[in-house]
């Protein structure tokens, strides 16, 4: 089964002269159990393809269906964010700071409409590696890590089957980003979830994704499979000079 | 001669729990070179960097045998001589262009003040050198960004900017921390490419704060490898793929590869020896 299709989606920001595309007739699907990339520069509008789906957009047009089921406007219900849940770039920004963990995954679990809360927060922290000893702690006595830690989870409370992850991993070290990387390998292994990655990091891309979307100025002008990519031979000039660019002279 | 000397920093800061040692008796020379400082964060690159400028502010404490600026005493200074050094001498590009910049101020203006701030000259030649400074950074149309604010324009063009406000006093030293971490790969190159000209042409100093390994090792001369407030290892950059301090090797062993394909990254596992370690003179 599809778990995403995206047809023709265009979505801009602004009214008659002032009007920007943010994105141009992008048209992409996502398998269940795939986990597919999109890359390019700020402002191809990689971004924005992730808050249209979760109706943080007010004005886009196309066909967006997730699991089968067409989407309209911004609003969503109830039953779409426990099937899609997002975690954001930056975890600093993305946590209440006078909240604890506790607090912040408790109100996520109550407001999906789910009882045995007390469980299942334990479980959710012991699922992220981050074990009951930093349940009630506030966000500014977690690392980095740790705090994107706690987005992941919050994001796992409503068992979602897809999660979107805009840039998940750019706020931190390059040896907190193995460990948050290879968390989430585990945790698409074992909930069988469905991953919608972006990011500006080739290598990363390549490493988490099967296939991948290359944007710019709004448009896809490119989708390929990371074999592809590991190859070496986009088909696309631009592609190219993106692959060119994040490649290591010494690797 | 060497452009920069220190001896033994220490960079403290008094916290309930006890002393905190950021900086650990780090010693290094900067010649006319790019030098690049590499580690985790807290692993005291930054304030390495803040400590030379004395830019660390109380209660934090900076304490070193000397910080040489050809031959003077930057610990000796007084605080109005101190600002005489500051910019003049030795200037800092900060990460993020958006904090950096006056959001309520002309790009141009903030240019001109930067000029203005330390030479006794009329607005108008400030003005030309501000514009002059634009082109030199690779800024189209540097007429309309004089004019601009700094939310009107992107990161990269931001960060530019700031490396244009950076170089008008025409310093001798240019401390770059982690100048490129919020932009683009594409800009990246951009950005660094004007920075390496630049240092290049004016034959100044660069130190190059970075956490990004493949980048430091691409772009820099030498680069220091910093953990827990110590220098673990110095190396050629372009020898940094071969260097032998097993945190070095973690770090770049984390890193997801294009050419490769695993399911799991290498996780750094760290010995607590490596903090203990005496810091290596760079």
């Amino acid at each position: 089964m599809t778990a995403l299709v995206i047809n023709d989606l265009n979505v801009w920001f602004g009214l008659v002269h002032d009007r920007v595309a943010a994105v141009k007739g992008a048209c992409f699907s996502v398998e269940q159990g795939e986990s597919f990339g999109l890359v390019g520069e700020s402002g191809s509008g990689k971004s924005t393809i992730l808050r249209a789906l979760t109706g943080l957009v007010p004005q886009w047009s196309g066909t967006i269906e997730v699991e089968g089921e067409a989407l309209s406007g911004a609003k969503r219900d109830r039953r779409f964010f426990r099937t899609v849940q997002m975690v954001f770039q930056d975890p600093y920004a993305s946590l209440h700071p006078r909240h604890t963990v506790d607090q912040v995954l408790s109100e996520t679990l109550h407001l999906h409409g789910l009882n045995n809360i007390d469980k299942r927060v334990t479980e959710l922290l012991n699922d992220v590696g981050l074990g009951q000893r930093f349940r009630f702690r506030y966000p500014h006595q977690l690392s980095g890590g740790q705090r994107q830690r706690v987005a992941i989870a919050r994001a796992l409370a409503g068992e979602p089957d897809i999660l979107l992850l805009d840039e998940p991993t750019s706020a931190l070290d390059v040896s907190v980003q193995a460990e948050v990387l290879n968390l989430l390998t585990d945790l698409r292994t074992l909930r069988r979830l469905t991953f919608l990655m972006v990011s500006h990091d080739l290598p990363v891309i390549g490493h988490m994704c099967e296939r991948l979307a290359v944007m710019r100025n709004g448009e896809i002008v490119e989708v390929m499979s990371s074999e592809t990519l590991r190859l070496g031979n986009p088909s696309h000039e631009y592609s190219k000079q993106l692959l060119s660019a994040s490649v290591a002279p010494n690797q | 001669m060497n452009l920069l000397d220190i001896e033994d920093l220490w960079v403290r800061f008094p916290t309930r729990q006890g002393v905190f040692d950021a900086v650990r008796g780090v010693s290094f020379s900067l010649g006319r070179e790019r030098l690049g400082i590499v580690g985790e964060s807290g692993s005291g690159k930054s304030m390495t960097g803040r400590a030379i400028l004395r830019l660390i502010r109380k209660p934090g404490i900076v304490e070193a045998n000397y910080i040489n600026l050809e031959g003077r005493d930057l610990l000796r200074l007084t605080e109005r001589e101190m600002r005489e050094v500051r910019g003049q001498q030795i200037s800092m590009v900060m990460q993020d262009p958006k904090f950096s910049l006056n959001p309520v101020v002309t790009v141009g203006e903030q240019l001109m003040e930067a000029y203005l701030q330390h030479n006794s000259s009329p607005k108008a030649r400030a003005q030309k050198m501000a514009t002059e400074m634009l082109e030199n950074v690779s800024i189209r149309d540097p007429e309309r960004v004089m004019r601009a604010y700094p939310h009107e324009v992107s990161g990269g063009m931001g960060q530019r900017i700031m490396i244009a406000m950076m170089l008008i006093p025409n310093p001798k030293i240019l401390i770059a921390d982690e100048p490129t971490s919020a932009l683009d790969v594409s800009v990246q190159r951009q950005v660094l490419n004007i920075m390496d000209g630049l240092v290049k042409e004016r034959g100044m100093g660069l130190i190059f704060i970075s956490h990004d390994l493949n980048l430091v090792s691409e772009f820099c001369d030498r680069v220091l490898i910093m953990y827990a407030g110590r220098i673990v290892e110095v190396c050629k950059a372009d020898k940094l793929h071969q260097a032998r301090h097993p945190y070095t090797q973690g770090l770049l062993n984390s890193l997801p590869r294009l050419d490769e394909k695993c399911t799991h990254l290498s996780v750094l596992t760290r010995d607590p020896s490596w903090s203990e370690a005496p810091s290596v003179r760079g």
